[in-house]
């Protein structure tokens, strides 16, 4: 074993997880900066960093107050999406008949544009926040569905005999054996779909809406109000990493055992 | 009684040598009589094994050995009750088998251990699985892992301990609801040669002080010699009884049983039976 190097705060600081990012985000900022400076970029096309920091600084609270209608159709798709995915997973990896029938609709589904078919949940619900949480939940639904189905299908047979051989009814079994093993896989579909679903939000507020970031950024485009613009591109991105963060750290609780997760060190015999 | 008829007509060899003809059995123990198990498949029917007829006694520990694809993973599962046979009737404990009746303990190649149990919960599936109380077998399952060693490992997970002790752990795991018969489907294939002998003796003395009945299916002459009372060789696919052996060496047995001439007669005399099929994979 090698001697634990003496570490100064420095170097324990750039050791923390969040800082690299951090750093690279600066970096990219920096560049961004430089580049309308080197380049001449007019400000309609690009507004530089500064603007769009002051736009976030001086029009923090009414961007806050529009980011609630967003993050409440995202978690409502979201939740939805988990919801109606994972037990449609289970039918569909439970039941070849059910796989054979419904999975290719699914998938062909799939190709059908949503921000092309988003007006029509307007027409249907109003300009509500339904409309909104329909899109942020068909675009979150499909990769919950995938990783689950592949998560469900991934279990060992031998390992269901086992537990069949003890006596276990289905129920139990399942309960014991194919959904603990699933679990990773569908917390995999569940990173991919949250991020997914503010995206299906915002798609909702662009076609028809008066609130929400999407509905922000449809505004300042129409004005050429870059800064806002940007500074709600900014906000999105945060509510999507808020978002991924807090199902990773719901996935840390609840599959401590995975491979994923694990820090220990391996006793040999 | 039918005993197993396929035979090569050259056996006249010593005692120890002899083909055992199936002995009448008593109601104990597993007997099979007509057993066949023929798959449908979209390309037609798959026979994996023709009618079998024998009988494991109580407390017998039975090794079956047959080249790969000769129906013996089959045959295990049609003793537990995971598959109904196509044809004939298993008789456990004198009880027609139809659907898993939990009187068996199951040991495959990998230790198929849940790895979001630890070990101690591991051992207790069964028990969740059979819904029987907890708390009365928990002291069970402690006792047990202390007779494989793994006394202190109770709260590791399964990655944390060697393959040797995985396996070790689903032996408890099969043994944990006291059944009476504990299945092994090639239970030591997939660890190192020298774990794997040091497995063979210490299964051999669980086998000795829970007095239970064993049926062992392996790919290994030696293994299957050394801990049989009887060997069982099968034929290719579709799988038949080639043949019966006594093992008439005395127990305890130690690894240095090997070195005894019974023994190398007997493995010589098995591993024929492989030759003469040109398979042994």
């Amino acid at each position: 074993m090698a001697e634990p190097k003496p570490q100064n705060a420095v170097s324990k600081m750039l050791n923390a997880a969040w800082v690299r990012p951090f750093l690279f985000l600066v970096f990219i900022v920096v560049a961004w900066d430089l580049a309308i400076r080197l380049f001449r970029i007019p400000a309609y096309q690009i507004p530089s960093p500064g603007d769009v920091l002051a736009v976030l600084r001086t029009e923090w609270p009414e961007l806050l107050r529009q980011s609630w209608p967003t993050t409440y159709a995202t978690v409502c798709g979201f939740l939805l999406s988990a919801l109606f995915g994972i037990p449609v997973a289970m039918l569909i990896a439970g039941s070849k008949t059910v796989e054979s029938y419904v999975y290719p609709l699914l998938v062909f589904s799939q190709s059908v544009p949503k921000i092309a078919i988003a007006p029509l949940f307007v027409v249907w619900f109003g300009f509500g926040i339904v409309p909104k949480v329909i899109s942020a939940f068909l675009l979150g639904f499909f990769p919950v569905v995938v990783s689950a189905v592949q998560g469900f299908k991934s279990v060992d047979p031998d390992m269901v005999d086992l537990a069949r051989a003890m006596q276990g009814s289905r129920f139990q079994v399942f309960r014991a054996v194919n959904l603990p093993h699933a679990l990773p896989a569908i917390f995999s579909g569940l990173k991919v779909s949250v991020t997914l679903a503010v995206v299906g939000a915002v798609v909702g507020e662009f076609v028809g809406s008066n609130s929400g970031i999407g509905y922000v950024m449809q505004r300042s485009i129409g004005t050429f109000d870059l800064p806002t613009m940007f500074a709600a591109l900014v906000i999105l991105a945060l509510l999507g990493v808020i978002l991924f963060w807090i199902v990773d750290r719901i996935e840390k609780l609840i599959i401590p055992w995975h491979v994923s997760q694990r820090e220990d060190v391996i006793f040999a015999s | 009684m039918k005993a197993a008829t396929v035979t090569s007509e050259t056996v006249q060899p010593a005692a120890h040598l002899r083909l055992v003809s199936d002995r009448a059995g008593d109601a104990a123990g597993i007997k099979l009589s007509g057993v066949s198990k023929t798959y449908r498949t979209r390309d037609g029917d798959v026979p994996s094994l023709r009618p079998l007829d024998f009988h494991i006694n109580d407390g017998e520990f039975f090794v079956v050995v047959g080249p790969s694809g000769c129906g013996k993973s089959t045959l295990l599962k049609l003793i537990s009750g995971l598959l109904p046979p196509t044809t004939g009737e298993i008789l456990v404990e004198g009880e027609k088998v139809t659907t898993p009746h939990g009187n068996v303990g199951i040991v495959f190649q990998n230790a198929l251990l849940l790895p979001w149990r630890n070990i101690l919960n591991n051992v207790m599936l069964p028990i969740d699985m059979k819904r029987l109380p907890r708390q009365q077998y928990l002291d069970r399952a402690k006792q047990l892992l202390k007779l494989v060693g793994l006394e202190g490992f109770e709260k590791k997970l399964p990655w944390q301990l060697s393959g040797g002790m995985q396996q070790r752990a689903s032996i408890c795991r099969a043994l944990v609801h006291d059944p009476r018969i504990m299945l092994m489907d090639e239970p030591f294939g997939a660890l190192d040669a020298l774990t794997r002998e040091r497995m063979n003796v210490e299964l051999m003395r669980i086998q000795r002080e829970t007095r239970k009945t064993v049926l062992l299916i392996t790919h290994s002459i030696p293994e299957a010699v050394f801990l049989a009372d009887r060997v069982l060789v099968m034929t290719e696919r579709p799988g038949a009884v080639a043949a019966v052996y006594d093992v008439p060496l005395p127990r305890p047995r130690s690894l240095d049983v090997m070195a005894d001439p019974v023994f190398t007669e007997l493995v010589q005399r098995i591993r024929k039976h492989f030759f003469s099929q040109g398979a042994l994979d």
